[in-house]
Parts: C-alpha cells; sequence; structure tokens
C-alpha cells in the first residue's frame, strides 16, 4: 500500500513500543488468576452443554458448586477429570449428574496429576479437533466461493426472533451483504450466563446462545451458496461471559467477534480485572478460531467529540493490537474499529474523517479495518442521513477500509426494517462501485490539511500511550483517560468471580493453544 | 393567493394537489403483480392517481416500493388545540447547562434493584454510560454522579449507601417481579426511609416495565418510569424537580 501521508515513523515505532510495554503491564497483571467465566468456558469446550431442571445452564451450575466451596482454585479441569477417572462417565454425563446432586466432584478419590491430565486428554483433542475442522470448513467455503469485494459490507439484524433474523440477513446477503452480525438483546453482556436454546424474543436485539449461533450459520451458508460468495456470521465476544462465547462461536463457525479489550470496562462497568482475564482466554481461542475480532473504538466518539478526540481512538487501536497479539491474535485477525462520527456542520469535516481513516490504514496495514458509521448526529431527517452515510461509504473506500458496517438512513428512530438495510447496501454499492479506484488515484497535498491533520493526531495519542505506559493502564482507566470515564480496579460488577490459581491449577485448552502457538510462530 | 385555513392540504408545486409520498415493503415477489399490490394498497391509504415510482426485489419474497399519491385529506387549522406537554424532556447538553447554571454542583444518583430482582438491564439502560436507544445514561452526565449498587441490594443498603454518598437522588428498579413482590419491596424502602426520617431528605424515583407515575405516587414514591423512558427523560425530571424544590426551600 502506498503511503501518502509521510507520517513520522519513528512516532509510530514509539506507539507501538508503548502500547506493548502497557499491554505486558496487563498481561502481568492477570497471571495466575482464573474466573468463573474461564472456567465454564473449559466445560464448554469439554464438550458440556444443556440445563437443570431450574434451566441454568450446567456450566453454570458446577462451576458454582465448585466456587462456593472455594474449590475452583485447583480449577474446574482438575475436578472434572478425577470425576471421569472415579466414575468413568464423560464430561456431559458427569457435569449433569453433578447438577442432579447425584454427585458431588469434591468427594472423589485423589489421582496423580498426570493421571487426571490423561483422563482429560481425549476430551481436549476432541473440543480442539472441532474447532480446526470448523477453521477448515471456513477457509474451504472461502476458497470455493470466494468473498465480495473490499469493503466487505456489514449489516446488523436484531428482530429478537432468531428465525426472523435468519430471514432478513438472507435477504441482506441475496442483495449484496458481505456481513452479517446478529445484535444482541440489550444488557446481555451483564448476565452471568448464557442463555440456552433457540430464542424468539428479546430486548432491542436477539439473544446470542449457541443454538441461535447454529440457526443462523445455517441460514448464511445456504444462501452463501446460493449468491457465490461466503457470508461472515458475527456476534458479541464481551460482557460476563466473554470467553464462554467465544467457544460458543469457535464451536460453531461465527466469523468474527466484537472483542474489545476495554469496552466492558468503560461502558458496562465490568471489573477491569475480570474482563481482561476473561479476554485473554477469549482472544486466545479466537485467534485458535480463525476469528477476526472487531474493536470498539467507535464507542468513544458517541458523546466525546471526534475531532477533539481524534487521538484517543488511534490510542486504542495500538493498545487492542498489542493486547491482541499478546493474546494469540495474528495482525490479519485485528479488525481494529473506528468511527465517522464528526459534526456534519464542520467546515472540511470529511476531510478530517480521511485523514484519520487513511492514518489507520497506513499505520497498521495489515489489519482489517472496521470502520463505523455516523450516528451521533443521526437524526429523523432520514434523506440527510442517507447522504451522510454516502459520504462515510466514500471516505472508507477512498482509504482502503476492510470491513464497513453499513448506516441505516433511520439510525435514529427504530432497528432497521427489511428495506432500510437494502437501502443502505444500495448506497455502498453504488458508492463504492463508482469510485472503486479513487484512492490510487489520489494524493494528498505536501503539508496540506490531510497530511498536518493526520501527523497532529498521532503526536497527541502517542503522548497518551507514554502517559499511560508510565502510570498503567488501570491507573489511567481509573483517571478517566478513555471516553471520560473513571472505573477503579476494584469496582464494577464481575470482581467475585476472580479467582487466584492454587498449585493445581490448569487450563488444559489455554496451553494447547499456547503451544500449537509457538509451533505456529516458529514455523513462520 | 389566499391560503383557505379551513382547508389545508399537502403541498407538492400547487396548492392543494395533496401530494405525498410513501415507501414500504410487501412479503410479496417483486414483479407486476406486487406493483399492482402496492398502488391498490395505496388506493386504500386514500391516495388518488397513486403512482408506483420505484419498486425492487428484496429477496425472500420480498419487494420495497416507493409511491406518490394526491392525498385528498385537509384540515381545518382554526379548529386546532395543541395542548402543553408537561415537561419538556431537555437534551444531554440542555440538562447538564441546566443544572450547572441552577444548582452549581453535579446531583449524585444512587441506583439499585432493590430486594429479590436480578435484572439491571433496566437500571443499566437508566445509569450506564451506553445507557439505551441512542441515549447516554446519567453516568455519561458531568453534571450527575452516580453510584450504581446493581442487583438485589436490601433495601437497608441502599439507604445507607443514599446517606454516605449525600445523594440527591434514590432510584429503585424492579423489573422481574413474582406474585407483585415487586409492591412489596417497594412499599418496605418507603417505609424504612419514614421509620428513620429519611423520606424527605431525597427525591425517589422507581422504575420498572411494569411501574407506573400512578402507582409510584400511591406507593409514595415521588415519580415512576415505566417501559420505553429513556436515560433523558428521567435525568431532566430530576433536574427540573430537584430545582423547584429549591425554589421552595428558598420561599
Amino acid at each position: 500500500m502506498e503511503k501518502k501521508l509521510h507520517l513520522d515513523q519513528e512516532k509510530v515505532k514509539r506507539g507501538r513500543t508503548a502500547a506493548a510495554s502497557i499491554a505486558e503491564g496487563v498481561m502481568e497483571d492477570i497471571s495466575g488468576k482464573t474466573t468463573v467465566a474461564v472456567e465454564r468456558t473449559i466445560l464448554r469446550l469439554l464438550g458440556v452443554d444443556g440445563i437443570d431442571v431450574a434451566e441454568v445452564p450446567l456450566p453454570n451450575v458446577v462451576v458454582e458448586k465448585l466456587h462456593d466451596e472455594k474449590a475452583l482454585d485447583k480449577g474446574v479441569a482438575h475436578w472434572v477429570g478425577r470425576g471421569i477417572l472415579a466414575t468413568g462417565k464423560d464430561p456431559q454425563e458427569l457435569c449433569r449428574e453433578v447438577a442432579e446432586g447425584k454427585i458431588d466432584l469434591l468427594n472423589q478419590p485423589e489421582y496423580s496429576d498426570e493421571e487426571v491430565r490423561k483422563a482429560l486428554e481425549p476430551y481436549v483433542r476432541q473440543g480442539l479437533e472441532w474447532v480446526k475442522e470448523q477453521r477448515r470448513r471456513r477457509e474451504k467455503f472461502l476458497e470455493q466461493l470466494g468473498m465480495g469485494p473490499k469493503p466487505l459490507l456489514y449489516v446488523i439484524v436484531a428482530t429478537g426472533d432468531i428465525y426472523e433474523d435468519a430471514l432478513q440477513a438472507r435477504s441482506a446477503a441475496e442483495q449484496g451483504a458481505d456481513i452479517v452480525a446478529v445484535i444482541r438483546s440489550t444488557a446481555q453482556s451483564l448476565l452471568d450466563y448464557v442463555p440456552y436454546g433457540a430464542t424468539r424474543e428479546g430486548f432491542g436485539g436477539t439473544f446470542a446462545t449457541q443454538e441461535n449461533f447454529r440457526i443462523m450459520r445455517q441460514a448464511l451458508d445456504e444462501v452463501g451458496e446460493e449468491v457465490g460468495r461466503y457470508i461472515y456470521l458475527v456476534n458479541y465476544c464481551s460482557g460476563l461471559c466473554m470467553p464462554e462465547i467465544a467457544a460458543m462461536g469457535a464451536i460453531e463457525r461465527l466469523d468474527m467477534m466484537l472483542n474489545d479489550a476495554m469496552y466492558g470496562v468503560l461502558f458496562r462497568d465490568i471489573n477491569m480485572r475480570r474482563t481482561f482475564i476473561d479476554q485473554h482466554f477469549s482472544r486466545m481461542i479466537n485467534g485458535y478460531a480463525g476469528v477476526i475480532i472487531n474493536t470498539g473504538e467507535d464507542n468513544y466518539l458517541t458523546t466525546a467529540d471526534a475531532f477533539e478526540e481524534a487521538h484517543t481512538v488511534l490510542a486504542s487501536q495500538f493498545i487492542n493490537e498489542q493486547m491482541g497479539l499478546s493474546s494469540g491474535l495474528r495482525e490479519d485477525q485485528l479488525g481494529l474499529g473506528h468511527a465517522f462520527e464528526m459534526d456534519p456542520e464542520k467546515e472540511d469535516g470529511w476531510l478530517y474523517e480521511v485523514a484519520q481513516a487513511q492514518m489507520a490504514r497506513e499505520i497498521f496495514p495489515n489489519s482489517p479495518l472496521k470502520y463505523m458509521p455516523p450516528t451521533k448526529y443521526m437524526t429523523g431527517d432520514i434523506f440527510r442521513g442517507h447522504l451522510m452515510n454516502g459520504m462515510f461509504n466514500l471516505a472508507s473506500v477512498v482509504t482502503g477500509q476492510e470491513i464497513q458496517l453499513l448506516g441505516m438512513l433511520t439510525e435514529a428512530i427504530h432497528t432497521p426494517y427489511i428495506h432500510d438495510r437494502i437501502l443502505s447496501i444500495d448506497n455502498a454499492r453504488y458508492v463504492m462501485n463508482n469510485t472503486r479506484s479513487l484512492g490510487q488515484e489520489i494524493f494528498f497535498r505536501e503539508g496540506g490539511k490531510i497530511q498536518t491533520r493526520a501527523q497532529e493526531v498521532l503526536n497527541k495519542a502517542v503522548e497518551m500511550l507514554e502517559d499511560i505506559a508510565e502510570l498503567g493502564l488501570p491507573e489511567a482507566i481509573e483517571e478517566g483517560w478513555f471516553a471520560g470515564i473513571s472505573r477503579s480496579p476494584f469496582g464494577g460488577k464481575g470482581l467475585e468471580g476472580v479467582v487466584e490459581q492454587g498449585d493445581k491449577y490448569f487450563n488444559p485448552f489455554l496451553e494447547e493453544m499456547e503451544k500449537e502457538r509457538e509451533g505456529y510462530r516458529h514455523a513462520d | 393567493m389566499q391560503i383557505d385555513e379551513k382547508r389545508i392540504r399537502a403541498y407538492g408545486d400547487t396548492f392543494n394537489d395533496g401530494m405525498v409520498q410513501a415507501s414500504f415493503s410487501l412479503p410479496v415477489q417483486h414483479g407486476p403483480k406486487g406493483d399492482e399490490a402496492a398502488r391498490i394498497i395505496a388506493g386504500k391509504m386514500g391516495l388518488e392517481d397513486a403512482e408506483v415510482v420505484h419498486s425492487r426485489d428484496l429477496g425472500q419474497g420480498f419487494s420495497f416500493y416507493i409511491v406518490y399519491g394526491r392525498l385528498p385529506a385537509f384540515v381545518d387549522l382554526t379548529q386546532i388545540q395543541v395542548s402543553q406537554v408537561e415537561v419538556e424532556s431537555m437534551d444531554y447538553y440542555e440538562i447538564n447547562r441546566y443544572i450547572e447554571e441552577n444548582v452549581g454542583r453535579p446531583l449524585v444518583v444512587v441506583g439499585a434493584c432493590t430486594g429479590t430482582d436480578a435484572h439491571t438491564m433496566g437500571l443499566d439502560a437508566i445509569m450506564n454510560m451506553k445507557g439505551f436507544a441512542g441515549e447516554y445514561g446519567l453516568e455519561r452526565y458531568p453534571q450527575f454522579k452516580t453510584v450504581n449498587m446493581g442487583s438485589q441490594v436490601p433495601n437497608e443498603d441502599l439507604i445507607a449507601k443514599a446517606v454516605e454518598a449525600d445523594a440527591d437522588v434514590i432510584l429503585a428498579s424492579q423489573v422481574v417481579t413474582q406474585k407483585n413482590v415487586h409492591l412489596e419491596n417497594l412499599t418496605n424502602l418507603i417505609e424504612l426511609l419514614e421509620a428513620e426520617n429519611l423520606r424527605e431528605r431525597f427525591l425517589l424515583i422507581v422504575g420498572g416495565p411494569r411501574i407506573s407515575h400512578e402507582m409510584a405516587l400511591e406507593l409514595g414514591f415521588d415519580a415512576g418510569f415505566g417501559p420505553g423512558t429513556v436515560p433523558r427523560q428521567v435525568a431532566t425530571y430530576i433536574a427540573q424537580e430537584i430545582v423547584r424544590r429549591q425554589g421552595e426551600e428558598g420561599n
């Protein structure tokens, strides 16, 4: 890719170094700890699914029992391994009987660590093999069907009824959408369990459940074959069940996951330690499953001014990149986020949007950037909204963005109607097709508004990152450096679910994933 | 041309032409039959000379239509009475400015899902940074200092926290309730406050899908907010009510 902004590369390097040291600080902080969500995820990957008579998911029942008995420091794998040895049952059967009160995991004979690991091994291998199989299937689909031209067109469905979502998703794919996200029901991120089964009612969205994932995957595979493009499926790997959603997505072959480093902490008031531990495992799983994560920098700009606070977006992209890399994701799995949110009344505002988008493109050349549409200045004036979305699409195609979340003309009014979605696809296809090569034809004037703006934003972001590296990320968050929100390391939801690992603790999946990642690195 | 205020019709480019546009989708295959269906529907909407100017396939047996037509409907402007809305909801910036100018310090709001209720989505929709329906929660307002205590908070703890934080407002949320346990719980909150002589110290608000303003007043709260409430409405109410009370104290 041609560099047009002539950014100070020394500054870029400094930004990256500072972000790497910030990520390192976080990794140190979380090492030796696990959470109830991580342990539930281990059960899910071992094949445990289903609910008890009170409709509580089995992974919750089992992990909560262990947590109540203060036995989680050994890790759920340890207890289940012993249970398998003692009873000869597989993890699913074992957990069902634990839930029924027929088996007490804490009351089983002792076995050596080696025996315990060996008992689990076939289930661990089975779980990982399935994820790999899904990854191979995706690769095969992509090989056979290919995908649409970039920027890929990303639309959302949000009816609350998974079957109606599937219908709307098929319609959107037929009309040109490349990526479909199923918006989650309001505040699902704050539930400390994953609902079960197909759901037909939600609040402002549809519950993320494994069955819903499967239904949507099947619909998109079918319509993908019809239209001759592989259609990507997206959900939200955030909140108190972050790694569980990652595991369910890996099992059901989701292709993208919203998975930001700080979103839950800032915008959902989830405890930061809980978030960072959950996040590390969730990202390891996403990395292993070949999932592209989408980060959430756009959220900073929904109230903070997009012009004034542009550097916080870049700073967060640097942090998300380094934290992603340290959790096993590759650069091409990092859908770093940003948004087209400047005041449309601002003179030359579009130039500054282009400066920001081009800057992100040049600083993260191997990452598929995720570009979010205008929301803050969208009103009931759907005609103006449609035009703003056109300007957004133009900025995207000119700067080589890759994942384009399409703006809806009715953004400020309601969740998209079936034709709103199609109108937004028409808008994007028209603008992008009509100007496909414009980016290759234009240069930015030396020392002009666009170059100057980009360099200014970079300078401020690097300054901010170096200050954070010195202070530490939790402290910076506590001082309200991101989106003006202050969160304390000991506040927020979910801290009670964080557990110090004891000597016997092990997470067989994390270990295997790390091992394979090392192998992959050496093979490079 | 004199406008006849007794017979106002929609305007396209000639007085009284009644021109309007509409767009909609039908669960019908795209084609001549679909176009005709759309034209007939437009006719049933009351449009005369309805014309389908554009239609397209939406896939999966759906199609989209844009229609124009003449709307014979008219209104008598002289007969229209507009009643003033009691509380004009202010926006994010107006609310912050209003508090800054009229109170001069951020207002402290303590919120909780009280009693057995574990469902915080209502409370979070109003209080959390991210908010609800594109509206930011109270936490985002520089002029609100918020404490969100989360779910299953005993009434005693909620009151203790409100006293400790020197709160102006207590926000109680009740989402899922069985056998009207929320009524007992909310009554209990009022009783506890009255027993400790704290009732008048706080602006007391309750919210939830089964809460109405009327019922809240009956229970002894200052206000109740039901389903579909956005943070801005609660914020406006709090700001205006606190300022009103300040005025009363001053008198």
